[in-house]
């Protein structure tokens, strides 16, 4: 106990110190995330719009697919990651494992049927009326869907968020792909798991904290969100 | 050429028929209205119209070009219609806004923009209103913001879905009055549809009655409510007495039709023994205590079997070997006395009945 006291005490002196590891690990952790996030959207919401505006056969099948990708285990989409960028692999000439690059690809697809999943759901909240108004009113298709998106802005916000809390808190795809390298790929996540297993557990806890705090402020801007 | 060309169209959902080869000319500066009953197609019709959506066969001629085929033709022909729907809908942003788009997304510099979007604003009426989020216009305002979007644009084509159907009176009245004064400074063609039988008589210098997706007559005014070539729009119209005939006798023009085994004398062409409806409006009845035939080709004895008073008019229902209804004043049945079981005497010219084929 009086070691969690100690430790909770040197932890907020690495934070109040603005102690430069932690803040690198934290800078990382968000860009990293950030990216996975911005790129996941980019592929998402004309994705989404193309499976929401198109009738097809076996639209239900992949609605079905994409809903179980949501809980899709981080480990696992690490093991595909692994067995297609390893030194062996079909993409291993890249050279990317152990990189940060490589953890933005791989969150990108653990995030990606979140995202995709509720753009979908959000796209599916507005009034169809909406797209054939902004038709008649003189839109070409392309800004119709726009204006659609616009209408479901808040939802297709809620969607990013969700996936955005997701990259940030998961461990086992950025500790295989990414092998928590000092200065180098390091993140909150992989820095408390292996920090403290090594009995380094005041910078543990300061991270620890910077990651509750992260996700207390995504939450309250989730729900400020969904109260629109 | 006239502006809006269908060929044969025809629609159906599931199996089911909901438009019947619709052949429809519309030229510049024509005022058209579709009436019909609930559920015959005029929405349909207009959403085919608006391109909206695709009919199942036919062809759509727009200002000469076909424009089923191509989306490219379709962007350019719908930029130079507008469409205020029957229940529309507003987008989740202010009032300026939703009127603005349609200029903004035709390319519009912001100065016009802004100015034509205020103009537009202030011709319906709603420049109060102008900051507001279009998501919490009651329905009267969200109707007349339609209207303000779709003039905004100066449309060639504006259609019209029960326009004032949420409207009070006086709204209406402002509105029709928007209107009328766009119909006589652009020419603009305007397709528009009403259950509002007075509406469509002010407005149209065309009618057109859809029935069971099916357009049954198209023609002036006066020819819909007076002249109706078919029983259904005889009754559409509120023609309430259609009785079922036989030609007896033909001279010249004015002949002898058996009607239940009483003669009715008309004005018709058809030949003897043709089977004919004859269409009577209740209000060209007259009554009388005794038989003064007067001018009137056609006096039964007949006895009342109902009465029904709505506001200063009273409906009477008689029977004289068939059955007939009228329409007197107040006054009239009070200076005729009448009451159920009474014998009277009703009138009325030959001229005052329709003859159109029974087949
Ligand atoms: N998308 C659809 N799927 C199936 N049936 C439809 C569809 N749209 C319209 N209908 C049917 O087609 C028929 C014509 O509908 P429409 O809306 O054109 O009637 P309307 O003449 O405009 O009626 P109202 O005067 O009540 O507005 C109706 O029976 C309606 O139920
Ligand atoms: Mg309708």
């Amino acid at each position: 106990m009086n070691d969690f006291t100690q430790g909770f005490v040197k932890a907020l002196e690495l934070l109040v110190t603005l102690d430069p590891e932690v803040m690198e690990i934290t800078g990382r952790t968000l860009a990293i995330a950030l990216s996975s996030c911005v790129i996941s959207t980019i592929l998402c919401l004309p994705l989404g719009s193309l499976i929401h505006f198109k009738q097809f056969f076996g639209k239900r099948a992949l609605l079905n697919v994409i809903q179980t990708f949501y809980s899709i285990p981080t480990v696992v989409v690490g093991l595909v990651v692994f067995i297609f960028f390893s030194r062996i692999g079909p993409l291993g000439v890249f050279n990317l494992m152990f990189t940060p690059t490589i953890m933005v690809i791989g969150q990108v697809i653990l995030i990606s049927p979140i995202v995709l999943g509720l753009v979908i759901a959000a796209l599916s909240g507005v009034d169809k009326g909406i797209f054939e108004t902004a038709l008649s009113l003189g839109a070409s298709h392309v800004r119709a869907t726009f204006q659609v998106m616009s209408e479901a802005r808040y939802a297709i916000l809620s969607a990013v968020i969700m996936g955005f809390g997701r990259a940030i808190s998961e461990v086992g795809l950025a500790l295989m792909v990414g092998g928590n390298i000092r200065g180098f790929t390091r993140v909150i996540t992989t820095a408390i798991s292996l920090e403290t297993s090594k009995g380094d557990v005041e910078l543990s806890m300061a991270l620890g904290i910077i990651l509750i705090f992260i996700a207390l402020l995504v939450n309250i801007v989730f729900n400020r969100l969904q109260q629109r | 050429m006239a502006l809006i060309e269908t060929v044969n169209i025809s629609q159906k959902y599931d199996d089911r028929e909901v438009l019947k080869n619709i052949n429809l000319k519309i030229d510049k500066a024509e005022v058209f209205t579709l009436i019909g009953p609930t559920g015959a197609g005029k929405t349909t019709l207009i959403r085919i119209l608006d391109l909206l959506e695709s009919p199942c066969s036919g062809r759509f001629l727009f200002d000469g070009v076909d424009v089923i085929s191509s989306r490219a033709n379709q962007l350019e022909a719908r930029r130079r219609m507008s469409y205020v729907q029957q229940r529309p809908l507003v987008f989740a942003m202010d009032v300026f806004d939703n009127v603005a788009c349609g200029l903004r997304w035709r390319h519009m510099k912001s100065t016009a923009t802004k100015r034509k979007t205020e103009e537009a604003l202030e011709l319906v009426g709603m420049t109060a209103y102008i900051n507001r989020n279009a998501r919490t216009l009651s329905g009267g305002e969200t109707q007349r913001v339609a209207i303000a979007r779709a003039l905004v644009t100066e449309p060639e084509v504006l259609f019209l879905d029960e326009p004032t159907a949420n409207m009070d009176p006086i709204s209406t009245a402002k509105i029709e009055e928007v209107l009328a004064h766009i119909i006589n400074e652009q020419r603009i063609a305007i397709i528009m549809t009403t259950h509002n039988m007075s509406q469509g008589q002010r407005m149209a210098s065309k009618l057109g009655v859809l029935i069971n997706g099916e357009l049954l007559q198209t023609g002036s005014v006066n020819d819909i409510f007076n002249v109706p070539t078919s029983r259904e729009v005889a009754e559409f119209v509120g023609i309430e007495n259609i009785l079922q005939g036989e030609v007896a006798e033909a001279d010249n023009e004015l002949a002898s039709i058996r009607v239940d085994g009483e003669t009715v004398r008309a004005i018709s062409n058809y030949a003897v023994g043709g089977k004919v409806y004859l269409l009577i409006r209740p209000e060209t009845i007259v009554f009388s205590l005794s038989h003064e035939a007067g001018s009137a080709r056609n006096v039964f004895k007949c006895k009342v079997n109902q009465i029904n008073t709505i506001g200063s008019v009273v409906r009477i229902e008689v029977e004289c070997g068939f059955n007939l209804l009228g329409v007197i004043t107040t006054e009239a049945a009070r200076d005729l006395n009448i009451s159920i079981g009474k014998e009277i005497y009703a009138s009325f010219k030959a001229t005052a009945v329709h003859v159109i084929p029974r087949w």
